[in-house]
């Protein structure tokens, strides 16, 4: 159960869109959503799933696996749809006892189911392509001029990267809490909701103790090898746009504010 | 030989929490270590070894007494890194000592953190990745690596600060036979190519084979201290402390105590077999 947890899957490859600069990236996927909240027409919604299905080809991302991220949220998508098209006021085009379904309605379901879609998959998109360690590289880039409003930029990013290398740690330790809570009788499949969430607190009790212990053990760790905040220090990989960043970036630019004006 | 690091009448005592009474864990250490030795210390649970591990780079300062690493008191604050540089730490789980999720950027952490220039730190990483033997997996995530292979990624990480001494803190210890021995290896390979100063400290009695010197701690203090050959012949003393010599010899005490006319101050396993080559000859 706990092997499906795929927070930020990443596909490694050597894409257009895998080279490109996190930042990049970042911001392409804002300007996305921009225009994604900014459609009104049929065509507007069409330029968009264009673009989205060039940016999947170009990272050689399959659909399935792009459509699989959805899952998830399927339940609010579905939600959604079925709020919006019975509860909208308009112009009647089917009843059915207390049902009553819209022109709008069917309109503005469609508008949303398509709205989510689209902004899901974009930003899927972005954490295939992208590392979690380069992601958060160029989040922390990008955020950096907050610093000066004396914002941990360096802090959280640096929080960021440690949580996601200890997530296949603490599903190991999980796991073998799991077992030997199993091994001296404990059932975590059986009952009711809250019977199942009573049966999680043995688990979650050592595994908090541990996760102490470790977050002490690391933080020696890293003061013995000289970390003192993010000041005066250099990287490994420095971060640098290329002609193709620029690129990208005025293409997405030009998108977003062409959807705002005409969309 | 020059004096690497330096302790004078060094105690330590763990302030008692709630219910539980201050524990005095060092008491009085006086100590110096040449550079380019080879010490292991050894000591049972709660002899204090860990404790005197853990004041030799400042991660803990001591509570009387001085520590010096290269001269430097690791009291002075503006030199807290510097001293940390010189005195890499390694630690017992591998786990809680990788920081990133990709063995190259975990190796630079130190460096980076240091502020050494992009160029250089690329080179500081493929020469200690290439010293601990790892650089075919500089692009692998760490979380798949064996228990002895995140160690030598530890040690890695350690040496890209270019330090002068290595002290492991029972790096080995929970580690399988097979990956302590790739450990030690690299250690021992350390020392005698890279002239670094190692600092080993442990409850394993065969790991001292290598040594050049033995400290025994016990109970705070400073027990024995000796070659390992001088300090392994003084078996009932180490019995006494609850410690046992290495299996080379106590195979050797019992031979002799059998009439065999054998040595018993031969430590490793080739040693220990051509010392009983030669005494088998004799017999014969």
């Amino acid at each position: 159960m706990l092997k499906d947890i795929t927070l930020g899957q990443y596909f490694p490859g050597d894409t257009l869109a895998h080279r490109l600069d996190p930042r990049t990236k970042l911001l392409a996927v804002v300007c996305y959503i921009v225009a994604i909240f900014s459609c009104h027409t049929l065509w507007a919604y069409g330029t968009m799933a264009l673009t989205l299905a060039v940016a999947a080809r170009i990272s050689k991302v399959s659909a399935r696996a792009l459509f699989r991220g959805l899952r998830p949220v399927l339940f609010i998508i579905t939600f959604t749809a079925v709020l919006n098209l019975f509860y909208t006021p308009g112009e009647t085009l089917w009843t059915w006892w207390v049902l009553r379904v819209t022109r709008e309605g069917l309109y503005t379901a469609l508008a949303m189911v398509t709205r989510i879609t689209l902004l899901i998959t974009g930003t899927f998109l972005l954490t295939y392509t992208t590392s979690p360690i380069r992601l958060t590289d160029g989040l922390e880039s990008l955020l950096a001029p907050l610093k000066k409003l004396r914002v941990p930029v360096h802090e959280l990013a640096m929080m960021m990267s440690i949580a996601l290398r200890f997530i296949p740690t603490l599903i190991e330790e999980t796991d073998k809490i799991m077992s030997a809570q199993k091994a001296r009788g404990a059932d975590f499949e059986s009952g009711g909701l809250i019977r199942r969430a009573k049966a999680l607190i043995p688990l979650l009790v050592p595994l908090f103790i541990s996760a102490f212990r470790r977050a002490d053990e690391l933080a020696t760790a890293m003061e013995c090898r000289c970390y003192h905040g993010g000041e005066g220090r250099t990287k490994l990989h420095v971060l640098h746009f290329a002609a193709r960043d620029y690129a990208v970036l005025a293409f997405y630019i030009v998108l977003a504010a062409a959807i705002v004006a005409l969309g | 030989m020059s004096t690497m690091i330096e302790t004078k009448d060094l105690s330590y005592t763990y302030p008692g929490g709630e219910g539980t009474a201050a524990t005095l864990a060092l008491d009085g250490v006086t100590l110096s270590i040449a550079r380019g030795s080879f010490v292991v210390v050894l000591g049972h649970n709660g002899s204090g070894k860990s404790t005197f591990a853990k004041t030799l780079n400042a991660v803990l300062l001591p509570g009387g007494g001085t520590v010096w690493v290269d001269g430097m008191d690791t009291k002075n604050e503006a030199l807290l890194l510097e001293i940390r540089r010189r005195v890499g730490m390694v630690f017992q789980n591998p786990d809680n000592q990788i920081v990133a999720n990709v063995v190259e950027e975990d190796v630079a952490f130190a460096p980076e953190n240091l502020g050494v220039p992009t160029a250089e730190i690329r080179q500081r990483v493929d020469d200690a990745l290439e010293a601990v033997g790892m650089t075919e997996f500089t692009l692998h995530a760490p979380h798949l690596l064996s228990g002895g292979q995140k160690q030598r990624i530890a040690i890695a990480g350690v040496l890209a600060m270019l330090p002068e001494c290595i002290v492991l803190d029972e790096a080995t210890a929970m580690l399988d036979p097979m990956g302590r021995r790739e450990v030690l290896n690299v250690i021992e390979g350390l020392h005698r190519e890279k002239d670094v100063t190692v600092v080993l400290i442990t409850h394993h009695m065969n790991e001292a084979e290598h040594a050049d010197r033995v400290i025994v701690m016990d109970d705070g203090h400073v027990a024995m201290d000796g070659t390992p050959r001088e300090v392994f012949s003084r078996a009932e003393e180490l019995r006494a402390l609850g410690l046992a010599v290495p299996d080379t010899v106590a195979l050797l005490r019992e031979l002799k105590a059998n009439g065999l006319d054998v040595p018993t101050d031969a430590i490793t396993v080739s040693d220990c077999a051509d010392a009983i080559m030669d005494a088998m000859k004799q017999h014969a």
